[in-house]
């Protein structure tokens, strides 16, 4: 398989630029450290040779920063979708949350994203640079020097679940297309359902009372695009801004999941971007689960202007009761 | 601040005596809002309204709460009160005190406590209630009805009638529908067209119908009493005000060979032609697939010929725009395709026919001219075999067949086999049946006529194979009353093919954003108490395209929807609910989530302008609801992610502060 | 919710106008006597029951929540209810999965017609959620008083 490499891709934003197809580029730009990268709006070509980056640490997915890049300006974005992103691509024009004719899309293979995290609890902080090898990655740190870690090992949650490396939209594919993974992406949630009652809530009650509502998970999430969101809207019943009751920390979490049901796409963002580790997604395929278990499988995204499940029905539907049941798994 | 009066009604003993109705007033006395609080027997009464209406010019109230009986009961007699004392009818609150709760509570103090916690949810409520007014919109006393066959000909026949103009658009060159192909009707034997066609005279006649034939819908647009409709009329190369329909054009085409429709294909037409002598409008069609002229210029033969000069070979498709009041759907049925049932050997030998074409084997207008013969070689048949259910009550092979009873098959097949022994008593005639159901007006005795009086053989049992042998069909079926195995030799055998609704009704659902069924067949607005409306206010249903039916009963639900139709049309502005969705444009994302649960079709998109903190305008895609449509469920306040959709007089704050009065 | 020092559970009930509210209605005309701490919401449909109006009740000290609709099929709006069977199917799952107690939510569809079931209903849920005890995982303490 041809590896996609970051001058290959400036390669192909510089052409289209020149081309006049597209007038800005949403793309990686490298940060302070090799690992946290940025994304950002390339307008020329000389940014992009000096500041374009795509690397083990590119995981953000745009489909999201198109709903503002593209009302920004006239032209066309050029956003690098990775498979993962192009489901999220799909669900926001399902919601005509941007301009279809305002974007030129080019589909790039993902071998997976390395978890920083992963990597520091082998090499311990401190690290000043990040060299991929062949299938590891080497580690310098200012206190230990260099250090080689197995990418396998790094790579993130939601990479090691890959649900699909198949693209479902894109203007243009570069590399090679590959298929809908089979993955394990429920093992965890099905873990959960086996506990006990009492397991489950004594689970959720110590992750959820880390959070200290910054809202990473709001704002990356690309379901989460309202113009306006519920928690911040003094009209609504759940405004709050920070947390300050066990209640809310519940209430929250339980809104925002139950507010992207049927339209996650189990990107895995939210979970990515956690300054405290909770594992969100969690929420979010218990939804995909139940969704799958009572109503079919439905994957949000996988085409546009599929119905989602919250806003459908049949007339044989299962009932809440037996859907309660029937959420605890094959364990109950 | 609202300045609220809450007013604690006895109900005789009813209320009063497991509550205290003093201690419920003074209590909420002192709830937040609230400036004026009393207590009388019956505030339904005489005396008790005019205690309210005294009491809201007195205090000035711009809201009033009554503690007394459901509001199922009085909801509507205090909001007259409230508007007969100036107030707005939306700023009346029923707290349920005596269904809710004094009927249901035997113990004075708990009566009370929880009579004060509802009064108080109330008060909480009202305090949030806004004024609201019905919105109206105007009437455009015009009907359109969709089909032109019987259901379609009487809906149209009856709002004519009382005065209201009404349009016809049939996609056929004719109208007249399904019955005008059949050969007589059950279960009276009349003919179908002794019946049927003096009521297409009357439609043409009628001044208030106009017929658009060969035509269709092409586009809906708007709501009830308001719809714009286009109507495309598709080019029959004949100018219809011209021809006079004296048939010679039809007669001297020399494209001789088109399979005729109009007898499923059972003969030919010409190119140019009239469906039957009795079509209405009477005036001939070029059909352009196979007419000379119009492929390849070379013809000219029916120019020639008509005297009239009707023949226009450059006629276009013309697209005609109409408002409407209202809109009636009658798109009928067709029968299955039989390609699936190869064991009945439909493809393999012309023998093996459908009920409908047996219609038009036996009609004295077909292809026989009503002379019962094998198609294949014309000779007389001896041994008819009926096959009922064909495709009809396929539990377990839906997706060969269809789950439901098809409902006339059982009727029209009694009548073949009754009127083939009548006729040919030499001709043996079996009917194979699962159930034989006959209800109905003088049916089942006319299904025991044919079999005890016509010696029709009806064997319970399925027929399970036909296979054509020696220019005969081999029938094998079971007899499961006699639980054998039954080889019969036919020389016809008849299929009751299974009925669904016509493949342009989920177009036109789509259009005019009415419900359908997984059968594609239209829903009612109410199974029971509506059973000729669609959900989707200003549609109608008349005919089989809501189930299947019999000519009796899609005659009797074609007037019943011309009385919902002139009900409305009678009517010169709509009054709506007030009660309705609203959306803040502000917060709607535009993504359609409430478009897709709306049961009405009352949410559509606008573009719009919005002001960019940069100063800049930009135009984003916002959800606008239809006031005169929706009919205030609240779906679609769920639906919406971002809360930008509320519901007038149950708006989200409105129940949220009964929810706290009631968990405080 | 503590009345007198004596656990009581608070449920309420929101009820849709054209057929649970009705129920409620015909089992007061039959006197069918049920616990006074259900208290009623009215709401046109079971559909205009967000998410968030549950999760306050429970914030503000509810023990239990019931919602009470159409039966399915006879919805006045057609297909309201479909969409709460869903909606709260997903939610209640999702409050299992949680940990909370799934004895204290429930949908049950009432006729206009069932006023004994909607009185066997209410006294069948008031003494599941009165088993469970008072609700400590959805509460918020602010609220308590």
């Amino acid at each position: 398989m041809q590896k996609i490499t970051a001058d290959m891709l400036i390669e192909k934003a510089v052409s289209l630029l020149e081309a006049g197809t597209i007038s800005r580029v949403l793309g990686w730009k490298k940060g302070e450290f090799d690992y946290d990268v940025t994304p950002y709006v390339f307008a020329d070509a000389e940014s992009l040779k000096k500041d374009f980056v795509f690397d083990d640490f590119c995981g953000a997915n745009f489909s999201k920063y198109l709903v503002a890049e593209t009302r920004k300006a006239e032209g066309k974005v050029l956003v690098f979708l990775k498979p993962c992103d192009t489901y999220s691509f799909n669900q926001l024009l399902t919601e005509h949350r941007f301009d279809r004719e305002a974007v030129y899309a080019v589909g790039i293979p993902c071998e997976g994203m390395a978890d920083i995290n992963k990597i520091k609890e082998i090499t311990g902080d401190g690290i000043s640079s990040l060299t991929s090898k062949g299938d590891k990655i080497v580690v310098d740190t200012i206190y230990d020097g260099e250090k080689e870690v197995d990418f396998a090992s790094v790579l993130a949650e939601r990479c090691v679940s890959c649900k699909s490396k198949k693209h479902v939209a894109y203007d243009e594919l570069m590399g090679d297309e590959g298929d809908i993974t089979d993955s394990a992406r429920f093992d965890e949630v099905a873990q959960l359902e086996a506990m006990t009652e009492d397991e489950r809530f004594a689970f959720w009650q110590s992750q959820l009372s880390k959070c200290i509502r910054c809202n990473a998970c709001r704002d990356i999430c690309p379901a989460c695009t309202c113009e306006k969101c519920v928690f911040e809207n003094p009209e609504s019943p759940v405004e709050n801004k920070a947390i300050s009751d066990s209640f809310e920390e519940k209430m929250f979490h339980i809104i925002r999941a139950f507010h992207v049901a049927g339209r996650c796409t189990d990107c895995g963002e939210c979970s990515r971007v956690c300054p405290q580790n909770i594992p969100l997604h969690l929420l979010n395929r218990k939804f995909i689960k139940d969704i799958n278990s009572f109503y079919g499988e439905y994957q949000a995204g996988a085409e546009v202007g599929s119905r989602a499940p919250l806003v459908d029905y049949t007339t044989e539907d299962i009932e809440p009761g037996e859907a309660v049941m029937k959420g605890e798994g094959e364990n109950a | 601040m609202q300045r609220i009066g809450v007013f604690v009604c006895w109900c005789g003993s009813n209320i009063a005596g497991t509550v205290d109705v003093q201690a419920v007033s003074d209590a909420l006395a002192h709830e937040p809002g609230v400036v004026h609080s009393a207590n009388y027997q019956y505030m339904c009464s005489q005396a008790g309204q005019n205690l309210i209406k005294e009491a809201i010019e007195e205090h000035k109230l711009t809201g009033i709460v009554v503690c007394s009986c459901s509001p199922r009961m009085h909801e509507a007699t205090f909001r007259k009160t409230a508007a007969a004392a100036g107030l707005n009818p939306y700023m009346v609150e029923i707290a349920n005190i005596r269904e809710q709760c004094s009927w249901v509570h035997k113990d004075m103090a708990t009566g009370t406590e929880k009579a004060i916690i509802l009064g108080k949810a109330a008060v909480a409520k009202v305090n949030l209630n806004a004024p609201l007014t019905p919105g109206e919109s105007p009437v455009t006393k015009r009907a359109l009805v969709i089909g032109g066959g019987i259901a379609g000909i009487q809906t149209a026949l009856d709002i004519a009638d009382a005065g209201f103009p009404v349009d016809i658009v049939e996609t056929k060159p004719t109208i007249g529908g399904k019955m005008a192909q059949l050969d007589k009707t059950f279960p009276t034997l009349d003919c179908a067209a002794c019946i049927l066609t003096p009521k297409m005279v009357d439609v043409a006649q009628n001044e208030n119908i106009r017929i658009f034939s060969y035509s269709e819908v092409t586009d809906i647009k708007g709501f009830v009493g308001n719809f714009d409709v286009t109507i495309k009329k598709r080019a029959r190369y004949v100018k219809e005000d011209i021809c006079t329909g004296c048939g010679l054009c039809t007669e001297k085409c020399p494209m001789k060979n088109v399979p005729n429709e109009f007898n499923l294909g059972m003969d030919n037409r010409r190119a140019i032609y009239i469906p039957f002598a009795q079509a209405v409008p009477k005036v001939a069609t070029i059909d352009p697939e196979h007419c000379n002229m119009l492929k390849n210029g070379k013809c000219g033969v029916c120019a020639k010929v008509c005297a009239a000069g009707a023949i226009d070979y450059k006629q276009q498709d013309e697209y005609i725009s109409e408002k409407y009041g209202a809109i009636v759907a009658a798109t009928g049925f067709n029968p299955i395709s039989m390609d699936k049932f190869d064991e009945y050997a439909y493809s393999q030998s012309k023998d093996v026919i459908t009920s409908l074409e047996f219609e038009r084997l036996t009609n004295a207008a077909g292809p026989s001219s009503g002379h019962l013969v094998c198609p294949s070689d014309g000779r007389h048949p001896h041994t008819i075999v009926f096959v009922q259910c064909v495709g009809s009550r396929c539990a377990s092979c839906s997706e060969k067949g269809k789950e439901y009873c098809s409902k006339i098959c059982c009727m029209y097949t009694a009548k073949h086999a009754m009127l083939t022994r009548d006729k040919y008593p030499d001709t043996e005639v079996y009917v194979f049946y699962i159930d034989v159901r006959t209800p109905g007006k003088n049916f089942d005795e006319f299904y025991r006529r044919a079999a005890e009086e016509y010696g029709v053989k009806y064997i319970k049992g399925m027929v399970g194979k036909v296979s054509p042998e020696n220019g005969k069909l081999h029938v094998q079926a079971s007899d499961l009353l006699a639980d054998k195995q039954l080889h019969i030799e036919a020389d016809l055998v008849v299929l009751a093919a299974a009925i669904e609704p016509d493949k342009s009704a989920r177009p036109l659902a789509t259009m005019l954003t009415a419900s359908m069924d997984t059968n594609d067949f239209f829903t009612e607005a109410h199974p029971k108490l509506r059973p000729v409306e669609s959900p989707t206010a200003g549609v109608f249903l008349s005919g089989a395209c809501q189930g299947p039916k019999d000519i009796p009963e899609t005659v009797s639900q074609a007037g019943a929807a011309a009385a919902k139709v002139i009900g409305l049309l009678a009517k010169d502005k709509l009054t709506g609910n007030p009660c309705v969705a609203n959306s803040n444009e502000l917060m709607c994302n535009g993504c359609s989530s409430c478009e897709r649960v709306c049961p009405y079709g009352a949410i559509t998109y606008v573009d719009k302008e919005f002001r960019m903190p940069d100063r800049t305008t930009k135009v984003r895609r916002v959800a606008s609801v239809n006031e005169a449509v929706c009919q205030g469920c609240g779906a679609c306040t769920v639906a919406c992610p971002s809360g930008a959709m509320d519901l007038k007089g149950f708006a989200t704050k409105q129940i949220i502060a009964e929810v706290d009065a009631i968990c405080k | 919710m503590q009345v007198n020092g004596e656990y009581k559970p608070l449920i309420v009930a929101f009820c849709c106008n054209w057929c649970s509210y009705a129920g409620a209605d015909l089992a007061g005309n039959n006197r069918l006597a049920y616990p006074e701490n259900v208290k009623i919401i009215k709401v046109p449909c079971s559909c205009r029951v967000n998410p968030m109006f549950i999760l306050r009740a429970f914030q503000r000290g509810a023990d239990g929540v019931i919602i009470c609709g159409c039966h399915p099929g006879d919805c006045h709006y057609t297909s309201g209810n479909y969409y709460t069977r869903r909606r709260m199917s997903l939610l209640f799952s999702m409050l299992n999965f949680l940990g909370i107690e799934k004895e204290r939510t429930r949908v049950e569809w009432v006729s206009a017609a069932e006023g004994a079931k909607f009185a066997a209903t209410m006294n069948e849920f008031t003494e599941a959620v009165a088993a469970l005890g008072e609700n400590k995982r959805l509460e918020d303490l602010r609220c308590k008083r």
